[in-house]
């Protein structure tokens, strides 16, 4: 498998609050889906920052194979530039990377069509419902063609019809491009559906609790979530994040 | 009814003021009845609006050159910091100075020969302050992750102005202009008041004027056109900020 990303022993310190994270290992391979669970103060995010280069470890080593525009991020807000069209905003990544506009455009609209958003090109971030805005923001995340897609809590503001019908689309698009996917969420049942490999987090400062993988195909069966198996690996997740059982 | 209800309260004070001055005889160069101040507003309709005018436009152009001027140097404050830590005292001293005491330098430096231009000069430092606090204010009231995004996608310096910071100040920028419209008006007849010799007939000049011949109702007739010029720009402006704040959010 080729490396795309990797946190090597690393720490994070912020002045006056002390230590937020660390010491982390965590390595991400092409393909694969890798979860982030904990509560919040937990470091999770700070690990995401970390891994799409927005800020720099205190010690320790951050490797990013995935290059400057290989990166993409989806916040947990659709975080969409409200005086722009739908379109515009898909196509933003790639005209800041220097794309011919009408070039940049036409690919914005083929990665609209692709996340189920055919038609609403023209739409302003304020016409769309929060389901439709955050599939937007998959869109912009998925235009420059990503070999890193950073997801962090992307469903947090979503209903779990939503969610859950999005949840699906995720795994799809990835499995078409697959690109390294780190999933940050505090819903353990999430994690286990989205990802490959869930990686627990505990705070004060962050760390490393342990990891479950997780069987099955990226683009999970129908009745994925009733399985035993989903069920069991939800509660090892569980226990690790209760602090009552060591890393599988 | 939320029209209605104010236009009740009005009528009723009107009434009882009409009534006072009827009952207790008060002399009208100390308070004149309502009846007494429409009879001058009718009577002094054409000139009254003349002067409207020439308050209204002195005012606009001091907005329109306080804009280019505010606009400009939030741009170059909002690009170094060091600049702005230099300008803010500076621009804050000159904010709370109050606007009648610059008044007579502004006829000094640039209205002895042409009153006109203190006009429009004190309109316009009336009108700087909320649009260079808007215009900072928008310029740095950026969504911190779409920031980042930016941030991500190494975007230039230029591409972060043009196609995030700009953009993003527009809100505030609206906002300042509406306040700094109503400011510019105060400041273009605090320099009527000023410059005083009738070379800039304006709707101040009408209040001196008549207040000079104790001719109150005059006074009163000349307030009435400027509360409801007053009334009249605050909606204007109010509904073009809401009409462009519509198309920057695209609905």
């Amino acid at each position: 498998m080729t490396l795309v990303a990797a946190l090597s022993a690393v720490e994070v310190d912020y002045p006056g609050r002390g230590a937020a994270l660390g010491p982390v290992d965590l390595t991400l391979e092409a393909g694969e889906i890798v979860a982030l669970v904990g509560p919040s103060g937990c470091g999770k995010s700070t690990a995401l920052r970390l891994l799409a280069g927005l800020e720099a470890p205190t010690r320790g080593r951050v490797t990013r194979a995935a290059g400057r525009g290989e990166t993409a991020v989806v916040f947990q807000a659709p975080t969409l530039a409200p005086w722009m069209s739908a379109a515009a905003n898909v196509a933003l990544p790639l005209e800041l990377a220097g794309t011919p506009r009408r070039q940049a455009r036409d690919q914005a609209v083929e990665a609209l069509a692709k996340v189920g958003l055919a038609g609403a090109e023209a739409a302003r971030p304020a016409q769309l419902s929060g389901g439709m805005a955050m599939r937007a923001a998959l869109a912009r995340a998925l235009v420059t063609r990503p070999r890193l897609l950073l997801l962090d809590e992307p469903f947090a503001a979503l209903d779990e019809i939503t969610r859950r019908t999005l949840a699906d689309d995720v795994l799809a698009l990835v499995a078409q491009l697959s690109p390294a996917v780190v999933f940050v969420t505090h819903n353990v049942e999430e994690a286990v559906y989205m990802a490959g490999k869930v990686v627990v987090m505990t705070p004060g400062p962050g760390r490393i609790a342990g990891a479950v993988n997780v069987q099955g195909p990226t683009i999970r069966p129908p009745g994925f979530r009733t399985t035993a198996a989903f069920r069991e690996t939800a509660e090892a997740v569980s226990r690790l994040l209760a602090g009552r059982e060591a890393a599988a | 009814m939320k029209l209605l209800a104010p236009l009740a309260l009005i009528a009723l004070l009107l009434g009882a003021w009409e009534l006072a001055c009827r009952l207790l005889a008060v002399p009208t160069y100390l308070l004149p009845a309502p009846s007494a101040i429409g009879a001058a507003l009718a009577q002094g309709w054409p000139l009254l609006l003349d002067s409207a005018w020439g308050t209204l436009s002195t005012a606009l152009i001091g907005l329109a050159g306080a804009s280019l001027l505010a606009c400009g140097l939030a741009l170059l404050v909002s690009l170094n910091p060091l600049i702005e830590d230099a300008v803010r005292p500076a621009a804050v001293t000159l904010q709370v100075t109050p606007l009648v005491a610059i008044g007579p330098l502004m006829t000094i430096w640039a209205g002895i020969d042409h009153p006109q231009r203190a006009v429009v000069a004190l309109a316009a430092v009336a009108a700087f302050f909320p649009i260079f606090s808007g215009a900072l204010t928008g310029l740095k009231a950026v969504d911190p992750d779409l920031g980042r995004l930016f941030d991500l996608y190494g975007a230039s310096r230029v591409q972060r102005l043009w196609r995030l910071r700009l953009p993003s100040a527009v809100p505030a920028l609206l906002e300042g202009h509406k306040v700094a419209a109503g400011l510019a008006v105060v400041g273009a007849v605090v320099a009527e008041f000023v410059a005083g010799s009738g070379g800039v007939q304006g709707l101040a000049w009408r209040i001196l004027e008549a207040s000079n011949r104790l001719q109150t109702a005059r006074v009163f007739a000349a307030l009435v056109v400027l509360a409801i010029l007053g009334v009249v720009l605050h909606a204007l402006m109010s509904l073009a900020e809401r009409r462009l704040l519509a198309w920057w959010r695209g609905r």
